[in-house]
């Protein structure tokens, strides 16, 4: 058994992402078109130069005709591929191995969702046939598990723990306000936070991120193509995807305060990228704040808190735009909301921004333009608390010694 | 040998409606007390299942033949209802299982029958009622729902059917074509002109099948929806008035089909060996039936103490009075609200039930034999030590447990809403999500004590999605022993009931 990596190996030379938000004035295929425009515009190439595309989406289309027929892509290999909310990762993920692998030259990974046109609140399903015994639980309701699951172990005042959840809703709002691509481009206080409308325990409407359609998408060759392309590509330092048995909701000692997929997915993609304390070495961090408790318990499970002092760092200020790691810069699936295909793609769009310094410089971070930091983080997480898929990838704007 | 009855069991919902509360929200009196109403999530047939549930805890291993579900409000047509109590309640496939559908009157058809043929064919009879009604009529008023059974068994009851009567005449009191949401009733006083004389003869005949005259009875219950003909019946038998069962409508409403067998089994855990009791329904006619109770009945009734067991005079005491008008007319479907901006929940399907019955039905989990790892739902591979189908069922409809931790959903799609989430660990090890009903959400936390209970989680196109859900325990008060045994839980509703079981 071997996760091998494929670090330096392959570099990102041109990333495209249309405006998130309810875009009742496009449809996928729109939305498609607008993201390849934009990725193949910023790498410099035409379509006709693309060898292969992979796909993401969970339900804007099956196949690799989702993509072929609104683009015209003649007679190439199209692969559409669904990994719920982890799907836009996945797609980029696969298109690096195919680079990597030498079978073609230049592949795009593009990630679509249409959430809005469904009519309803929130997300929903795609229907299989079943047997009638699984949950009616919604989504925020199996992350709302995680809260007083933390509080409890880590002997945290309930009340203490719904400022920590605020501050998290507020500082992604505080970035999302500086993003014009975000759904949600408003500062948002944190008394309106703590009092939204609850929609699950002790979840709030603004614990939650939004829903909203959107595409994003890039274009991947192998490292030592990549000056043809860009003067600044970003190389891919670790690529990690795990599915998890499931355990959580079955297993008497799960707690409801880890993702074990998640610790799993980053020490993969640690070593592969030679990353040995990501807090001291990464420049940021796009992660999947689906819920405000899942972005606290990421900061744990992904390393850059000890374990139970996630949320004192939270209210440190430690990953705020100007603190030390600065985390969804973008404003995260709070700001922008969930096109489940495009959310992966979403958050690499900001590691191109920002590792490349092209960031708007309202929230340019720091850490790269004085820290020097060059290695950036994504992250998704797919299911709920206790079986879920789990990405990670560490990219970086310098090549490895 | 001695066959009869062996066992009852009596489920009254947890949910009461005030009589005032119709009173208030439709103007003019509205009559005192409650009435029991199935919740949401409960049709005749998982009362029936939970009836049953409660019949077969003391025999303890009686298994029998068929079972006979009887109730004028079935889920299905066309398809079978006891089916679905045979597999909720874990039965051998060898065990029969038929409706005995209709009017009230069929239910007592169905237990005569039961008892009547139990020394070839050990029977379980399930009578099960939701009473409907128009708002702010009578029936909505008085009636209520519940189910009671009987195992009738073919050795060793504790009640034997000595005598019976039946009187049967075509009137039209009563009717409701299929289909329709509600009875209807001719004028009262046609109804009690027909009825007395029916069930006067049909009760003079019984006493003389059974060769003991009017000082012999010691305890007498008289049941039918016909309450003013009841009231007349009663009254004109010639018995003493202290033999006269006590009248549980004021707090349960009248059950219909359920009724009779209530008033029974609320006779049976008062009553003492060699005592006689004399049953009368009225419904399209009139049938009466003398039972004897032997000397088995006190250990059954030290029995079902032991098992925790809530006594009928128990569960008419509780259960939770505070359901607005409003929840029970949207219940009943006779309020249509503003459903939430979700979709739908879809069908499931016919084959997967089929694969899962055990699960879906029969709540049956599955244990690693190789490291003894409980999984629920049931699979081939264990999550702990990775054994391939080295598996074997594990029921646990009737173990109880603990809430590890929980949720408020108030996204959800529920006719009840919030839909309250639970993570329970079972007593004896396993873990399983589901929702929690018969709750007060704010009085749910860490530790719950939680049992299982059979319930209808929601219908689509014309189909039933059942399943099993969570409802909370009420903590031991007679203290014998702590809960963590997990064999057969106790399944009484409010009452008193124990953590470890006989």
């Amino acid at each position: 058994m071997a996760s091998n990596g494929i670090r330096d190996r392959v570099a990102i030379v041109g990333m495209g992402c249309t405006p998130f938000g309810e875009r009742w004035d496009k449809g996928a295929d729109d939305l498609l078109v607008d993201a390849t425009k934009d990725a193949i515009a910023s790498a410099g190439v035409a379509l006709d130069d693309i060898d292969a595309f992979w796909l993401g989406t969970l339900g804007a289309g099956n196949s690799g005709l989702t993509l072929s027929r609104p683009l015209k892509i003649d007679y190439r290999p199209v692969t559409r591929v669904e990994n719920f909310c982890a799907t836009g990762s996945e797609s980029l993920r696969n298109a690096c191995y195919a680079v990597a692998s030498g079978a073609y030259d230049l592949a795009m990974a593009i990630g679509v969702e249409k959430l809005k046109d469904s009519g309803f609140s929130g997300l929903t399903g795609i229907h299989q046939v079943g047997d009638g015994t699984g949950t009616s639980l919604t989504s925020p309701a199996a992350f709302s598990f995680l809260a007083p699951s933390y509080a409890h172990k880590y002997g945290v005042d309930p009340e203490e723990l719904k400022e920590v959840l605020t501050r998290i809703a507020w500082k992604n709002h505080y970035n999302g306000a500086r993003n014009p691509r975000a759904q949600f481009r408003k500062e948002v206080s944190l008394e309106t936070i703590s009092r939204s409308p609850r929609v699950a325990g002790e979840l709030g409407v603004f614990d939650c991120s939004g829903v909203a359609d959107g595409s994003a998408a890039a274009i991947v060759c192998r490292a030592e193509d990549a000056h043809r392309y860009t003067d600044r590509p970003l190389y891919v330092k670790g690529l990690s995807m795990v599915a998890g048995p499931a355990a959580g909701p079955i297993d008497p000692e799960y707690d409801y305060t880890t993702f074990e997929e998640v610790i799993r997915s980053a020490q993969d993609a640690y070593r592969q990228a030679g990353v040995t304390d990501p807090r001291a070495q990464l420049a940021m961090a796009e992660v999947h704040d689906c819920f405000t408790p899942t972005e606290l318990v990421l900061m744990e499970d992904l390393g850059f808190a000890e374990r139970g002092m996630g949320w004192k760092e939270v209210l440190a200020g430690t990953f705020d735009l100007d603190g030390e790691l600065p985390v969804n810069p973008d404003g995260g699936l709070k700001s922008f909301g969930h096109p489940i295909g495009a959310s992966g793609l979403r958050m690499m769009f900001e590691c191109w921004l920002q590792l490349r310094r092209e960031a708007p410089a309202e929230r340019q971070i720091k850490s790269v333009t004085e820290g020097g930091r060059t290695l950036g983080l994504t992250h998704n997480l797919g299911g709920g608390p206790g079986e879920c898929v789990s990405f990670v990838s560490v990219v970086g704007s310098e090549p490895s010694d | 040998m001695t066959s009869g009855i062996g066992a009852w069991g009596v489920y009254l919902p947890f949910w009461r409606l005030e009589r005032k509360a119709i009173g208030a929200a439709l103007g003019g009196p509205s009559g005192r007390g409650t009435r029991t109403v199935a919740s949401y999530d409960e049709d005749t047939t998982t009362l029936g299942v939970e009836a049953g549930r409660r019949a077969l805890e003391v025999p303890g291993g009686w298994t029998p033949d068929q079972v006979l579900f009887s109730s004028p409000e079935p889920a299905y047509q066309d398809k079978t209802n006891a089916t679905t109590v045979h597999a909720a309640l874990g039965l051998p496939q060898r065990v029969a299982a038929f409706d005995m559908v209709g009017s009230v009157r069929s239910a007592v058809g169905a237990l005569v029958t039961a008892v009547a043929t139990a020394d070839r064919t050990p029977t379980l009879a399930v009578l099960a009622d939701i009473r409907t009604g128009l708002a702010g009529g009578a029936d909505e008023r008085d009636s209520g729902d519940g189910a009671v059974a009987f195992a009738c068994v073919a050795d060793g009851a504790v009640a034997e059917l000595i005598g019976r009567a039946s009187a049967s005449d075509e009137f039209l009191d009563r009717w409701r074509v299929p289909g329709e949401p509600y009875s209807h009733q001719w004028e009262e006083r046609f109804g009690e002109q027909a009825y007395v004389p029916l069930a006067q003869a049909a009760f003079a005949d019984a006493l003389k099948s059974a060769g003991i005259g009017l000082d012999d009875i010691d305890h007498l219950v008289v049941a039918g929806l016909h309450v003013r003909a009841v009231k007349a019946t009663t009254g004109s038998l010639g018995v003493e008035a202290a033999v006269v069962a006590p009248d549980r409508t004021g707090a349960v409403g009248n059950l219909g089909a359920a009724q009779l067998g209530v008033g029974l089994a609320d006779v049976l855990e008062r009553a003492t060996p060699g005592q006689t009791v004399v049953t009368l329904q009225l419904a399209d006619g009139a049938d009466a039936q003398v039972w004897r109770t032997t000397d088995a009945l006190p250990a059954a009734q030290e029995a079902r103490r032991a098992a925790g067991l809530a006594t009928v005079a128990d569960q008419v005491e509780a259960g939770r009075s505070d359901l607005s008008y409003a929840s029970f007319l949207t219940w009943r479907d006779q309020l249509h609200r503003e459903p939430p901006r979700r979709p739908e929940p879809t069908r499931p399907g016919a084959p997967n039930m089929l694969r899962t019955e055990a699960w879906k039905f029969g709540f049956s989990a599955s244990r690693c034999l190789a490291c003894g790892f409980r999984h629920l739902p049931p699979t081939r591979v264990c999550l702990r030590c990775k054994s391939v189908d080295q598996m074997e069922p594990d029921r646990l409809a009737d173990v109880e447990g603990t809430v590890a931790t929980f949720t408020i959903d108030y996204l959800a799609y529920s006719l009840a809403p919030p839909t309250v989430g639970v993570v329970v660990d079972f007593d004896g090890g396993g873990r399983f999500r589901c929702e929690l009903t018969d709750c007060d959400p704010d009085a749910v936390g860490i530790g719950t004590r939680v049992q299982m209970t059979f319930r209808r989680l929601y219908s689509a196109d014309g189909m039933h999605n059942y399943f099993w859900k969570a409802r909370p325990l009420d903590a031991p008060s007679d203290g014998d022993g702590p809960a963590g045994d997990a064999t057969m839980g106790a399944v009484g509703s409010k009452a008193p009931a124990s953590g470890k079981e006989a």
